[in-house]
């Protein structure tokens, strides 16, 4: 702890335009400014339109952005993905279906020429921190919603990057599911100390997971508001406390925004005052 | 149970074609029988059997030579198709290019061909038959595979991309195996199809040695019945392509069987 890491994720005045200059342009990102620190869990979330999903695609460098500075781990978001810095899941588990279960999580490490005793090793560990050790030769369609995003976690943190990026991966199952998703994303977060970019529409999921909460507002694409969620350790109980509603109902007024009422965020002030009357 | 249910269901699967075949096949014979058709006009079920019997030997020749035409064409038909749609899916202008032709193509009745492919040949030469089943299988091979490797799912091709992989390693772990159930897809259109080109294409003069030519002869020596047994001949061939076709998807692919019985 001498030296200190590097933000995981550092982005200064990110912008990101769709077809600049064209009829058509989307002001997709406008000027954003985010931190993230080695260990931290953070959720993006804001109404669709806002960005969320474009900033973490900036941040998985699967685009690039028009302007500002964006730094994954001390490095360009570039050179992270070629060093393979980050893992991914998504809102579809996106696993091949010709694939059995095992060989899906293996399928990163194929690509990184990992030999075939290792490949098992890791796939099998691996099954067995998602609880699906059983599943191994399954194919994909013998799984249920749940049990796939659980693979495609298990892939995105096969060859144990420092940080996996999320978008939306739970936004298809049922709510029970779901919970138990949350549950279970954290406690292998915590064993495997993996920094964590995650984007949700959920108000209640982004609460429970996260550190720390980035409320995003659309057209254009921008942050109105970052929430600090102190709750300290989840568990079934956090989601019945009153700290757990509190933060809830701080998150939603910063996602109303505009109806005005509770406190805005600063950030959010601004636009207003930029917007001059437009209030929508 | 399990092998028991297994094969009442099978037998559920092909049990009703059979009884359709049979009764048509029956319904065919009583009405020769009654109205008294005569051979040359339609000949009875019973007659093409006797005939098909009687010239087994020479059905069997014939059936190897279109045979072999159809399955010489498909395999370079169904190379040239696969060639042609990876040239087809790494270059975006090619594509562009080739791929309202090919569709057009696809549309036409390429057997059209065969009497021009015989002038350029000798009498006897096999080659403009298996050249036409040859042009008759690219087109639906080229246009089923690019699609497949064109086709990806949007969620994968950004996994790829997140591991950093290298076009081959996207071609090969995504595209092919996305590609594959395109290609039996393509492969099962295009064996019968192969058939079908090889015997037409017989009925536009050249070697008098397969299929084609032999119902043709047969027809003009008001050999009606004969005829017809090449023409049975010629459906048993079509069959066993396809059929052959459908063992191979089976082998190529046991997890998309596994799903079929699955769901």
């Amino acid at each position: 702890m001498n030296t200190p890491e590097p933000a995981t994720v550092r982005a200064v005045a990110v912008s990101k335009i769709f077809n600049p200059d064209k009829a058509n342009q989307v002001d997709a990102l406008i000027d954003v400014d985010l931190t993230v620190e080695p260990g931290e869990l953070v959720s993006l979330i804001g109404p669709s339109g806002c960005g969320k999903s474009t900033l973490l695609r900036l941040i998985a460098n699967l685009i690039e952005p028009t302007s500002g500075e964006l730094a994954v781990n001390g490095k360009s978001a570039r050179q992270a993905r070629l060093d393979q810095d980050y893992g991914m899941a998504f809102q579809q588990a996106g696993l091949f279906e010709w694939r059995t279960v095992a060989r899906n999580i293996e399928l990163p490490l194929e690509l990184r020429k990992w030999s075939k005793a290792e490949r098992r090793a890791r796939a099998s560990e691996m099954l067995e921190l998602v609880k699906l050790g059983e599943f191994a030769n399954h194919h994909p369609w013998e799984l249920s919603g749940g049990m796939q995003q659980r693979v495609a976690i298990a892939r995105a943190l096969s060859f144990r990057p420092r940080m996996l990026l999320m978008d939306e991966p739970f936004g298809a199952l049922d709510e029970m599911t779901r919970e138990h998703m949350q549950a279970e994303l954290l406690r292998i977060c915590s064993e495997t100390g993996t920094t964590v970019v995650f984007v949700t529409h959920s108000i209640p999921e982004a609460v429970y997971l996260s550190n720390r909460v980035v409320v995003m507002s659309p057209r254009p694409g921008r942050i109105v508001r970052v929430v600090d969620v102190p709750l300290g350790r989840r568990d079934d109980d956090t989601r019945e406390s009153a700290e757990f509603f509190k933060k809830i109902t701080e998150v939603r007024e910063a996602l109303r925004g505009t109806e005005g009422g509770g406190d805005l965020g600063p950030a959010e002030v601004e636009r207003l005052r930029h917007a001059g009357g437009d209030l929508r | 149970m399990m092998a028991k249910a297994r094969l009442r269901s099978r037998m559920a699967q092909i049990g009703p074609p059979i009884v359709v075949a049979a009764v048509l096949i029956g319904l065919w014979e009583a009405f020769v029988k009654a109205r008294d058709i005569q051979p040359f006009l339609l000949p009875a079920p019973s007659l093409i059997w006797d005939q098909f019997w009687a010239f087994d030997d020479k059905i069997w020749e014939a059936t190897k030579v279109s045979g072999t035409n159809a399955l010489v064409g498909l395999v370079f038909g169904t190379a040239a198709g696969v060639l042609g749609a990876l040239v087809a899916s790494r270059f975006r202008l090619f594509r562009d290019m080739a791929l309202p032709v090919a569709a057009a193509l696809n549309t036409m009745p390429i057997i059209a061909l065969a009497p021009m492919f015989n002038n350029m040949f000798s009498s006897t030469s096999p080659v403009p038959r298996r050249l036409v089943v040859t042009i008759v299988v690219f087109f639906p091979v080229f246009l089923n595979i690019l699609k497949g490797l064109t086709q990806v799912d949007a969620t994968h091709v950004e996994l790829m991309r997140s591991y950093a992989s290298s076009d081959s390693h996207v071609l090969r772990k995504l595209r092919l195996p996305n590609a594959l159930p395109f290609l039996f897809t393509s492969l099962k259109i295009a064996a019968s199809l192969a058939v079908i080109a090889a015997v037409v294409a017989e009925y536009f003069g050249g070697a008098q040695n397969g299929l084609g030519s032999r119902i043709t002869s047969a027809v003009s020596n008001s050999a009606n019945g004969r005829a017809w047994a090449y023409v049975v001949a010629a459906c048993a061939l079509g069959l066993t392509f396809y059929l052959i076709s459908l063992v191979l998807e089976r082998l190529a692919m046991p997890w998309q069987a596994k799903r079929r019985g699955a769901t």
